[in-house]
C-alpha cells in the first residue's frame, strides 16, 4: 500500500511539474505587454520599465522559471497584476465557492445518476432503459451555458423561484441553498446524465457474470442482489470515470458561474484572461492541475475502499 | 510489367480492400442500432442547412435594421431580430457553417495527428511508447475547456486559432484509441505474415492495422465532433469566438443573454440549434460504438 501510494504521489508530482513547466511558458508568450495592460498605452517609458522591473519581467526567462517554479513549492504565487494582492489569496478567497458547487453538482449527480443507470441495466432494451438511455444522451449534449440559460429562463425569470443572479454571499443557510440551487442542478443534471452511462455500462457487465447467478439459484432476494452484489462491483469504473470527468465538470461550472454571475474560480479566470493578468492566469492553472493530480490520487486510492480486492501493488 | 507498375497496383489493390474493410465495418455498425441511422439523417440535415444558407437564409446574416431591432418570432421574421435588427434564422443558419466548420477542421487534424501519434506508440512500444503516452497523458490532465481558453486566448480569437485550440485538447483521446487496438492487431498472424514478406512498417501500419482500426477512430470522430461543436460555442459564449459581427451559435447566445429579460428567443433558438447537432453526433457515434464494442457485441 505505501509502495503504491508513493508511486501514484511520484507520478503525480512529475505530472505537476510538467504541466507548470507549461504553463510557465504559455503565459509567458501570451501576445500583449502586461505593464502596458496595467498602466494603459499613454504610459511613459519610465513607468513602463519601473514596473516591468517590478513585475520581475525584466529578469531572463531561465530565472523567472526558476523563481517561478520556487514559489510555487513555497505558497508564493506572485501577486495580481492588477489588483496588486497575492494571487494565492485572491484564489483561496473564491476557491471555497467553486468547491461547494462542484461537490453539490457531483453529489447530486451520484444521487440521481447511479440508481437510474441501475434501473435501465436491470430493464435493459424495455422502454425504461430507452428512456433513460435517450435522456441521458440528451443530457451530455448540452453545453452547460445552454442549459444553465434555459434553467434560468424557465425557474428564475418566468417562475421567479429562484434569484436570476447568485451572489454566493448569502449568511443563512437557506439563502445559501437558493443561491446554490440553480446552478448545482445544472451542474448535477449534466454529470448525472454521465454518470447514468457509465453506471449502466458497468451494471449490465457485472449482471451477466456467474457469481449473479448463483445469487438468484440460491434464492436471494432481487434488491439484495442488485445493490448488495451486483452494485459493489459496478463501482468502479463508475468511480473512474467519474475522475476522469472531472476536467468536463471543471470546464462547465466556468460556464455555469458565469451564467449565474456566481463569484468562483470560472469568473476569476475570465477576469484575468481579460485583463492579461499573467500572475493570476499562473496561479489559476496550478490550481486547476493540483485539483485534477489530486483528484486523481484519490480516485486511485478509492478503489481499494470500494474493492477489498485489489491489492496495492 | 515493369515492377513500379506491379507495386502501384498492388498499392491500388490494398487501399481499395482497406477502405471496403473500413466500409464494411462502418455498415454493419449502422444496421445493429438503427438509432444511428437517425442521428447521421438529422447530422446530413443541418449540414446540408449550412452548405445552403447563402440561399435558402430570407436575409443578410449582418444586415441591420434598427427599427426592427429586438422583435419576436413573427411571420417575417419567424427566429424573431435582434439588438440591431438583425434576422435570428440567417444568422443561425450561417452560424452552422461556423461550427460545422471548426467542429470538422479541428476533429479532422486531431484524428489524423492523434491516430498516427496512437499508432506509432502502440506499433513501436517500449521506450517510444512511455515517452509519447506520458505527454499524452499531462495533456490529458488539463481540462479542455480550460486549455482551449488559454490557447484562443493566447492566439487571438480567429477560426485556425480555434481549429487548434479544439485540436490540441483532442489529439491525447485519439492516440489512446489508436493504441489499444494497434497492441492488439500487431501481434495478429497477418501482420506477422506481412513483416515475413518484408513489408515495410508504414505499409503494415497504414495498409494493414489502419482498416482494421478505422472503424472504432471514425466513431469516436463523430461522438468528438460533438464535443468540437461544444466547446466552440462555449468559447464563443465566453467571449473567445470568431469575432462579431460574424455569426456563431455561442455568440448569438451570448448577445441573447444580454437581452434576456425581455427578448429570451434570442438566446434560445441558438440553444436550440446547437442541441440539435450534438444530440444527432452523439446519436449517431454512440449507437455505432455500441455496435462496433466487442464488449456489447451480439448481446442485443
Amino acid at each position: 500500500m505505501t509502495a503504491f501510494v508513493l508511486k501514484r504521489l511520484g507520478f503525480a508530482v512529475i505530472t505537476l511539474f510538467a504541466v507548470l513547466t507549461i504553463v510557465f511558458f504559455i503565459v509567458r508568450i501570451l501576445p500583449g505587454d502586461p505593464a502596458m495592460a496595467i498602466l494603459g498605452d499613454q504610459a511613459s517609458q519610465e513607468a513602463l520599465v519601473a514596473l516591468r522591473a517590478r513585475l520581475g519581467l525584466d529578469q531572463p526567462l531561465y530565472v523567472q522559471y526558476v523563481q517561478f517554479l520556487g514559489g510555487v513549492i513555497v505558497g508564493d504565487w506572485g501577486v495580481s497584476m492588477v489588483s496588486g494582492r497575492p494571487v494565492i489569496q485572491e484564489i483561496l478567497k473564491v476557491l471555497p465557492a467553486t468547491l461547494e458547487l462542484t461537490i453539490v453538482s457531483l453529489i447530486l449527480g451520484a444521487v440521481v445518476g447511479v440508481p437510474l443507470g441501475v434501473w435501465s441495466a436491470v430493464r435493459r432494451n424495455k422502454l425504461p432503459d430507452y428512456i433513460t438511455r435517450m435522456a441521458s444522451l440528451l443530457g451530455l449534449s448540452f453545453p452547460a451555458f445552454v442549459s444553465a440559460v434555459l434553467l434560468l429562463l424557465v425557474f428564475a425569470i418566468q417562475l421567479r423561484w429562484f434569484p436570476v443572479i447568485s451572489s454566493g454571499q448569502g449568511t443563512t443557510l437557506g439563502e445559501r441553498l437558493r443561491d446554490l440551487a440553480l446552478p448545482a442542478i445544472n451542474l448535477g443534471l449534466i454529470m448525472a446524465a454521465y454518470i447514468t452511462r457509465v453506471a449502466r455500462s458497468a451494471m449490465l457487465e457485472v449482471l451477466n457474470q456467474d457469481y449473479v447467478r448463483t445469487a438468484y439459484a440460491k434464492g436471494l432476494a432481487f434488491a439484495t442482489i442488485i445493490w448488495r452484489h451486483c452494485l459493489r462491483n459496478a463501482m468502479i469504473p463508475v468511480v473512474t470515470v467519474v475522475g476522469l470527468y472531472l476536467g468536463i465538470l471543471i470546464g462547465n461550472s466556468v460556464l455555469t458561474e458565469i451564467v449565474f454571475n456566481r463569484p468562483g474560480l470560472g469568473k476569476l479566470i475570465i477576469g484575468a484572461l481579460n485583463q492579461r493578468d499573467y500572475t493570476m492566469l499562473q496561479g489559476m492553472m496550478v490550481i486547476y492541475t493540483l485539483i485534477v493530480v489530486l483528484v486523481n490520487l484519490l480516485t486511485d486510492l478509492t478503489y481499494g475502499l470500494i474493492d477489498p480486492r485489489i491489492k496495492y501493488s | 510489367m515493369t515492377q513500379a507498375t506491379t507495386t502501384s497496383l498492388s498499392r491500388v489493390a490494398y487501399l481499395r480492400s482497406a477502405l471496403a474493410a473500413t466500409g464494411s465495418g462502418l455498415l454493419k455498425a449502422f444496421n445493429a442500432n438503427k438509432t444511428s441511422w437517425v442521428g447521421l439523417g438529422v447530422f446530413l440535415i443541418v449540414a446540408a442547412l449550412a452548405i445552403l444558407a447563402p440561399w435558402i437564409a430570407p436575409y443578410d446574416p449582418l444586415d441591420q435594421n434598427i427599427l426592427f431591432r429586438l422583435k419576436p418570432p413573427s411571420a417575417e421574421h419567424w427566429f424573431g431580430t435582434d439588438y440591431y435588427g438583425r434576422d435570428t434564422l440567417s444568422r443561425i443558419l450561417w452560424g452552422a457553417r461556423i461550427s460545422l466548420a471548426i467542429g470538422l477542421l479541428a476533429i479532422g487534424s486531431a484524428m489524423l495527428l492523434g491516430t498516427l501519434i496512437g499508432m506509432i506508440a502502440g506499433y513501436y512500444g517500449g521506450r517510444t511508447d512511455i515517452i509519447i503516452m506520458q505527454i499524452m497523458d499531462v495533456l490529458l490532465a488539463f481540462p479542455s475547456l480550460i486549455l482551449g481558453l488559454i490557447v484562443v486566448a493566447m492566439l487571438g480569437p480567429s477560426i485556425a486559432n480555434l481549429v487548434i485550440a479544439i485540436a490540441l485538447t483532442a489529439i491525447p483521446p485519439f492516440a489512446r484509441i489508436a493504441r489499444a487496438p494497434t497492441i492488439a492487431v500487431k501481434n495478429r498472424e497477418f501482420i506477422e505474415a506481412g513483416r515475413a514478406l518484408g513489408y515495410s512498417d508504414t505499409r503494415l501500419m497504414f495498409g494493414h492495422i489502419l482498416p482494421n482500426i478505422a472503424p472504432e477512430i471514425l466513431v469516436m470522430g463523430s461522438l468528438w465532433l460533438a464535443t468540437a461543436i461544444r466547446v466552440e460555442a462555449s468559447l464563443a459564449f465566453i467571449g473567445l469566438g470568431v469575432a462579431p459581427p460574424t455569426a456563431t451559435w455561442g455568440g448569438m447566445i451570448r448577445e441573447g443573454f444580454e437581452n434576456i429579460l425581455d427578448s429570451f428567443w434570442l438566446a434560445l433558438f441558438p440553444s436550440i440549434a446547437i442541441l440539435i447537432v450534438v444530440f444527432a453526433l452523439n446519436l449517431l457515434g454512440d449507437g455505432l460504438r455500441d455496435a462496433i464494442d466487442p464488449r456489447l457485441r451480439g448481446e442485443e
